[in-house]
């Protein structure tokens, strides 16, 4: 076990260089003068451009200068230090201000995707080969098939400007209503997957050696599905749900755009809009980091909850 | 193969068929019957299925409208009237005309080339990076097996539209050919890893039958066991997860073209139109829809097509 989660993390902090390298040298190492950029269309007199070229290091070609300059840019992301985006603000502000709204739509996505997809899973997974399961297999299929980009612009113009039984958009202050149709939209499509896995995971279990001996014994069907079937074939569904936490937090990007949620995939998108350089790679840093320790905690809690499965 | 031999056993009387072609004739000895091969069987499947025929016509239609869309509308996706902003369906326009007064339905049917595009030679490169990497990390095994497969963890470790969107806003002031061909590049790069897994566990798989024990004894050279006899064996799974990742690059490129960073005007792609049709949905709503329902449409399709031909491949759900 320790062995595996040593692993893992040594795999992580792979990735994690891996990916801020790409980003850095991406965004940073490749643009012209940075000195020009940070006095704009002034001019630079030689001991200032001396003083920042003997300061940032920018003197140093190659190899040895690069990574001088990416591990500054490490040591900042580690440090909180994002730096301003092209507005002037604090990037490390605009997330504090935009992360609580991120996670309460994450969190109702997640509730949506629980309530329904857990719920319905379970059903199509005992009655399996009904018009209820080949029902709800069709229409994941079809949730499954569509892409965001279609999904959220639509349902915001079918339910929230023709038929109004949402607010279209949600605006600065959102409060719970306004974020029920987006944390829907959202949570759709792990409500999809989430179904398709407690429908497997169920039905495979019905069929088990443990549900005959409980069966056998006497026990009402309640008490078979409720606890014995439930309770092992919740293991994968918890898992993923999980995985998808982590993705729902930094994959709201279209979803906060669409519905105009202050969060940080809203920002994100802005970045993009409005070509702020700094706002993208800060934001997108962090993004990044979010991404790989909620996987690294899901990987871990699955070889904690199910005793079947050893990483050797 | 004692399977086989029961299958055949089993099988209805009515099937067999003599030289001459009379029913219910006896084996002939000497004539033995031809075995069906796993992709006979599978097309004997996908042949009942109404699912597989309504994907893959909606897949050829897509195509069709990718390679010749004069076929399918006469008006000019490019002329844009402003007078005509938001105008109802008139000549050959059948769902009006969008917000810059261009035709709603000829820019959904020229849309279809771009995604096509993108689509395709994605999957290809994906295609050719993931039977290269799956295949010498299947078939060398030891520190090549490990230190491919940590790759593969490690970029499948890299959100892709996260990575998509710093990597694109590098190319976001070149031309359209580079933007078109740097979406394509972050796609594959991007996305080869599950194709890369599948294509190594069967080259696992095929490396252990006795046919490649054979050639080795007659004294075939590693290339061409690889390539003759073990690739023919990998292909088809992953050509099934190939046309599954084709839905989703279109899906993909799509996204990234609606967020600004991928495709840009004057190219015309469905995210892009999706994107504009958003904003004036108040004032008229099928300039979203339309290029909505087409993306969906052919996202599906592609979905449906490699849901169907797996299913039909896999032998325990027969």
């Amino acid at each position: 076990m320790l062995r595996f989660i040593l692993r893992r993390l040594l795999q992580m902090v792979l990735a994690f260089f891996g990916t801020t390298l790409i980003v850095y040298a991406l965004m940073f190492a490749g643009q012209g003068d940075p000195i020009q950029a940070l006095a704009g269309e002034r001019p630079v007199t030689a001991a200032q451009r001396a003083y920042l070229t003997e300061k940032f290091h920018l003197d140093a070609t190659g190899v040895g200068g690069f990574f001088y300059r990416y591990f500054d840019y490490l040591k900042n992301l580690l440090q909180g230090d994002l730096g301003q985006s092209l507005t002037g603000r604090q990037i490390g502000d605009i997330l504090a201000a935009a992360w609580p709204v991120t996670v309460k739509l994450a969190l109702i996505a997640m509730a949506v995707t629980i309530v329904f997809g857990v719920t319905a899973g379970v059903i199509a997974g005992i009655r399996r080969a009904g018009i209820f399961d080949n029902a709800t297999l069709v229409l994941t299929l079809l949730v499954l098939g569509i892409p965001t980009i279609v999904l959220a612009p639509l349902a915001q113009y079918l339910l929230g400007v023709r038929w109004q039984l949402f607010p279209p958009t949600a605006g600065a202050d959102p409060d719970l209503y306004a974020l029920l149709l987006p944390g829907i939209v959202l949570g759709s499509l792990s409500l999809a997957t989430a179904l398709r896995l407690t429908r497997t995971s169920v039905a495979e279990n019905l069929r088990a050696d443990y549900v005959r001996t409980a069966r056998s014994k006497g026990l009402v069907k309640r008490r078979i599905v409720g606890v014995h079937v439930l309770r092992n074939s919740l293991i994968p569904v918890v898992t993923f749900l999980g995985v998808e936490l982590g993705n729902l937090m930094s994959g709201a990007i279209i979803t906060e755009g669409v519905f105009n949620i202050p969060g940080v995939g809203f920002n994100l998108f802005r970045g993009i809009r409005t070509e702020d350089g700094p706002l993208v790679v800060g934001i997108v840093s962090v993004l990044v980091v979010v991404y790989l320790v909620s996987n690294l905690v899901v990987d871990v809690l699955y070889a904690v909850l199910d005793p079947r499965i050893r990483y050797e | 193969m004692s399977d086989f031999e029961t299958v055949a056993a089993t099988e209805n009387q009515a099937a067999r068929r003599g030289p001459s072609g009379e029913p219910g004739a006896p084996d002939q000895v000497g004539v033995p019957r031809k075995p069906r091969s796993l992709a006979g069987d599978a097309w004997r499947d996908l042949r009942r299925k109404p699912i597989f025929w309504i994907s893959l016509f909606l897949v050829v239609l897509v195509a069709a409208m990718a390679a010749v869309p004069a076929l399918f509308t006469a008006n000019d996706p490019r002329d844009c009237v402003l007078s005509r902003q938001h105008a109802g369906p008139s000549g050959g326009a059948i769902f009006g005309y969008d917000f810059q007064g261009c035709d709603t339905y000829a820019r959904a049917v020229y849309g279809a080339r771009a995604s096509l595009l993108v689509g395709a030679l994605s999957a290809l490169f994906t295609g050719l990076i993931a039977l290269t990497v799956g295949m010498l990390a299947g078939y060398f095994g030891r520190w090549v097996d490990a230190l491919l497969s940590r790759v593969i963890d490690i970029v499948l470790g890299i959100p892709l539209l996260l990575a998509a969107i710093v990597l694109l806003k590098r190319v976001s002031t070149s031309s359209d050919n580079v933007r078109l061909f740097a979406v394509i590049f972050v796609l594959a790069v991007l996305g080869w890893t599950t194709a890369a897994r599948v294509v190594r566990s069967s080259v696992i798989t095929a490396k252990g039958q006795d046919y490649v024990a054979a050639a080795r004894m007659l004294g075939a050279g590693n290339g061409r066991i690889m390539w003759r006899h073990i690739l023919p064996n990998a292909l088809a799974p992953a050509i099934v997860v190939l046309t599954i990742a084709l839905g989703s690059f279109i899906a993909a490129e799509a996204t990234l073209s609606f967020l600004g960073i991928g495709l840009k005007a004057p190219t015309i792609s469905w995210g892009i139109d999706i994107d504009a049709g958003r904003v004036h949905m108040r004032e008229a709503a099928t300039p979203l829809v339309v290029p909505s329902a087409f993306l969906a449409l052919t996202v599906l399709a592609f979905i449906m097509l490699g849901d169907a031909i797996r299913d039909a491949f896999d032998p325990k759900l027969r």
